[in-house]
């Protein structure tokens, strides 16, 4: 990335990038990711011949795999800090354990045993961060550790097989719909109005930003075309939605954990201390960053989103099982890397891993309708993770 | 010209449209050492890339000819291959290996894929010598200093059969012991007939070594000739090389010295890792307000590791000692309770402590006070970008804007824009280690713009320099560090750089303290 040479960035850059070239290029590097989700979905839509986007079929993609986009949200964050967490399925499953026994054995009310997993999974993130922030044990193995250690208590735990049988409000969690007006549910359709009108003023609001701060802007037909696109899958996904049984609870939380998340990482001081470790750790504490603090809140993060994860997988399978959860860091980690984060840290985005959990789902809904082996299906989003990963690499250095 | 080697003619080479190279052409004589100067930008190391084939035939204009003959690299290997060696600014060696198997990488010295281990450590120990490394062949690279380093890098060369030599900045990173060392080798492989090429800043050396020197100015020769050891080369380079004489190499200042700002009393600091070894012992000295002082000590002496272990312990084991700001004691703990309490650390490796390659200009410029731009933990990013634009402005730095990530600007952009951070921090106390290292002529003119302003605003300045001549030129008294003690206290009246070297290379008393 660094291998520009001095010469040319010292040559000053013609005021005008002379070729519109320039800039197609630049919106590829932001988009390519998003691009790849659509190609991806044109594609199952064509091959199973629409049945991809049935509106039961769209819900089920978003419930089936919260928990990527959950963990994956979590994850970006160890990611660009330079960490990796390899803990985080072992972690769903010892968490969905205890808020089933918690309902089912203990007498918790449903919302005792979300807020009680919330706590544990924060909890087991602390011990983690400990070791990784305060005794410096590489995050690698301290999380290597935890996957055996927590599979093995959510084993102890979960001894007696499956727990089912979980109160109603628990289970809508994972499976549930906002209130509905029936079919078409209006509700979700002014949900998607009120989304479009927020994405239009608020794009429209940082390109006046730049504008005011003279920053390159990308050019009115690219951003309008951007918006267009925008608007268009927000309102057809409501009215997918809508001729199904209307807003998922789980789309709402994913909402809330993807602004509240972007806003974390791109506007808070923490986020940015994220960065600047994953950057240049070094330097990082030579301006004063308590780098030590942050790698722990990191974890305890981590740990707080494993555990909604757990919540929500137990919620959608409406029971706990010991192997609940296996391969879900490797989905999680696959997400963030598809979605443009650095193995060096110090790059990526809760949007990117969010599309890159979304491909996943799609790969996985879609592989599933086809009816493709579990063992091929295997094989195929190996080979899109290579692929997207080498796409991305191919265009930084094309950029340079 | 009588018997040329080399011979690099109308070479142009573009990047994106921006010529970096335009239209270049040297004569290398051979066994000579021949200079190549220019400021940094001006495309030495990009002449350098070409000729050693990093940047292959076929990407740049015009021709290479070697010994008579017309040469076309496709690779570093092919160049390797005619006896031209490129020993890079940054160091190339493997630090877990020997110095044998680093001498030997990729040029092993096997039999059918089998290494003859005997053969590889005598040759090895052959080499050494002849570079005047006194080290076994079997001693880890980590466990050598940068000097000892780059003579092995040297070594490897030799092993290759080099016919021509090419050494950019090669004493950057040197201190002066060694740098004398290396350029005593350049000398003696001049007389067994190896064609050297130096690219250098430090006309001092260039004056000392040199045979020729070829100045570049914006990928343009501006001027060959033969050096002489005189003062009047020195100013002719500088000439050449900004393309107007340099009336003085330092600007203009008014000192105005208040009140003592900054005191360290009985500053001692053991190694992080030999925690029984002292490596600054009981310093004591201060700053005042409106005042620059030099800290000149050769490399090793305990300079950085001072800096380091006062600005927040950053460095070392056992620290202990009292510091002080305008006459009450202050702790300097932590990174963070150094910069609450207006101190500031402009780090000697820019690259490794001060910033963040992959960011932009922006988040590095706020790095080190991002509480002033927050409110609540969230950061006024309207706010942010307008310090960094105002800092861009008033620091002179090069770069299409704020965004631009600080990995792709020059060295003296760089390095303005810690400067700028650290400025940005508000500090009463600004330490700068090494501030112009591997800067060019012009950008140091403007750092040290920078510093005495700051000492005009009232602050106190620390400079640790390895260039005698730049705390000579900038500081109003110098301390001197030898061993990790302060030896003596210069003031700038009777500032040489005999007498400051002798307090530099002075040694331990008899009977000192020892631990």
């Amino acid at each position: 990335m660094t291998t520009t040479t001095p010469e040319q960035a010292k040559a000053p850059l013609p005021p005008n990038p002379k070729s519109s070239k320039r800039r197609m290029r630049v919106d590829l590097r932001q988009y390519g990711i998003l691009a790849a989700l659509v190609v991806i979905i044109v594609l199952f839509q064509i091959l199973t011949e629409g049945r991809l986007l049935y509106p039961g079929n769209v819900s089920n993609l978003i419930q089936q795999n919260a928990y990527v986009l959950i963990l994956a949200i979590g994850m970006v964050m160890v990611i660009i800090a330079g960490h990796i967490d390899l803990s985080v399925g072992s972690v769903v499953a010892v968490v969905g354990g205890v808020a089933a026994l918690s309902m089912n054995n203990w007498g918790l009310p449903w919302w005792g045993a979300v807020v009680l997993a919330l706590a544990v999974g924060a909890l087991i993130g602390a011990w983690q961060g400990f070791w990784v922030a305060f005794v410096g044990i590489p995050a690698f193995i301290v999380t290597l550790a935890g996957m055996l250690i927590f599979r093995g208590l959510a084993l102890v735990l979960l001894s007696g097989g499956t727990v089912s049988g979980l109160p109603r409000p628990y289970v809508a969690i994972g499976s549930g719909t906002l209130p509905s007006t029936g079919t078409p549910d209006l509700i979700t359709l002014g949900i998607g109005a009120v989304a479009s009108v927020a994405v239009i003023v608020q794009q429209l609001k940082s390109r006046a930003d730049l504008q005011r701060l003279g920053l390159p802007r990308e050019q009115a037909l690219s951003f309008w075309f951007k918006i267009a696109v925008a608007v268009v899958a927000i309102m057809y996904l409501c009215y997918l939605l809508a001729y199904n049984r209307g807003t998922p609870i789980i789309l709402v939380i994913l909402a809330v954990l993807v602004l509240a998340y972007s806003f974390l990482l791109t506007r808070t001081v923490f986020g940015r201390h994220i960065y600047a470790m994953g950057g240049n750790l070094n330097a990082a504490m030579m301006s004063g960053v308590k780098t030590q603090w942050v790698n722990f809140f990191i974890f305890v993060n981590m740990g707080f989103l494993a555990g909604l994860a757990g919540v929500v997988s137990t919620a959608r399978a409406g029971g706990a099982v010991a192997s609940a959860g296996g391969g879900y860091e490797l989905d999680a980690i696959a997400a963030v890397f598809i979605g443009g984060a650095s193995v060096q840290g110090g790059v990526g985005t809760v949007i990117g891993a969010v599309i890159g959990g979304l491909v996943m789902g799609v790969l996985n809904q879609g592989l599933s309708i086809l009816s493709v082996d579990a063992a091929w299906q295997q094989v195929i989003k190996g080979l899109v993770l290579l692929l997207a990963v080498a796409f991305g690499f191919s265009r930084r250095k094309g950029a340079r | 010209m009588n018997d040329v080697i080399l011979s690099m003619d109308g070479i142009v080479k573009e990047f994106n449209g921006i010529k970096a190279l335009d239209g270049v052409s040297v004569d290398i004589e051979r066994g000579g050492v021949h200079a190549i100067c220019g400021e940094n930008g001006a495309g030495k190391s990009t002449l350098m890339k070409v000729l050693s084939g990093v940047y292959p035939h076929g990407s740049f204009e015009g021709s290479i000819t070697l010994e008579g003959s017309a040469v076309s690299y496709s690779t570093i290997n092919d160049s390797e291959r005619d006896g031209i060696v490129i020993i890079h600014q940054e160091l190339a060696l493997s630090p877990f290996l020997s110095i044998a198997e680093n001498i030997f990488l990729g040029n092993e010295v096997s039999r059918g894929g089998v290494i003859d281990w005997n053969q590889t450590n005598l040759q090895a120990a052959a080499l050494l010598e002849r570079v005047g490394l006194d080290e076994s062949p079997a001693t880890k690279i980590l466990e050598l200093g940068v000097g000892k380093q780059q003579l092995v890098e040297i070594a490897k060369a030799l092993s290759k059969e080099v016919k021509i030599l090419i050494l950019d900045e090669p004493t950057a990173a040197l201190n002066d012991g060694d740098s004398a060392h290396l350029l005593g080798l350049i000398n003696q492989l001049r007389e067994q007939g190896i064609t050297s090429i130096i690219i250098s800043h430090k006309l001092n050396e260039i004056r000392a070594i040199a045979d020729i020197v070829t100045v570049i100015r914006d990928g343009q020769t501006i001027e060959t000739f033969p050096v002489e050891d005189t003062d009047d080369i020195e100013t002719r380079i500088i000439r050449a090389m900004v393309g107007r004489p340099l009336d003085s190499q330092f600007p203009e200042r008014e000192p105005d010295i208040g009140a003592e700002k900054f005191r360290v009393e009985d500053w001692t600091v053991h190694h992080p890792v030999d925690t029984e070894r002292v490596v600054v012992e009981s310093a004591s000295f201060n700053v005042h307000a409106g005042e620059i002082v030099g800290f000149a000590g050769l490399m090793g002496a305990g300079r950085t590791e001072l800096a380091m272990s006062i600005f927040g312990r950053s460095w070392g084991s056992g620290i202990s000692g009292r510091v002080y700001k305008d006459g009450t004691e202050i702790h300097t703990r932590t990174v963070g309770e150094a910069i609450r309490n207006g101190l500031a650390y402009v780090s000697e490796d820019r690259k490794r402590y001060g910033l963040n390659l992959i960011g932009s200009v922006t988040v590095n410029v706020s790095a080190a006070a991002l509480r002033k731009l927050a409110k609540l933990g969230i950061i006024d990013r309207n706010r942010e970008y307008g310090v960094a634009d105002d800092y861009r402005q008033r620091m002179n730095i090069k770069t299409p804007n704020v965004s631009s990530l600080v990995g792709n600007l020059s060295g003296g952009n760089q390095q303005k824009v810690v400067l700028s951070k650290w400025i940005y921090s508000g500090p009463d106390v600004l330490i700068l280690d090494e501030p112009t290292r591997g800067i060019d002529v012009g950008a140091k003119f403007e750092i040290y713009g920078i510093i005495n302003e700051m000492a005009a605003q009232g602050k106190a300045v620390i400079v640790i320099s390895s260039e005698l001549p730049e705390l000579i030129g900038l500081a109003d008294r110098i301390y001197t560090i030898a061993e990790g003690r302060l030896t003596a206290e210069v003031p700038r009246a009777e500032a040489t750089q005999e007498e400051l070297m002798r307090h530099m290379t002075a040694a331990r008393n008899q009977g000192a303290q020892a631990p």
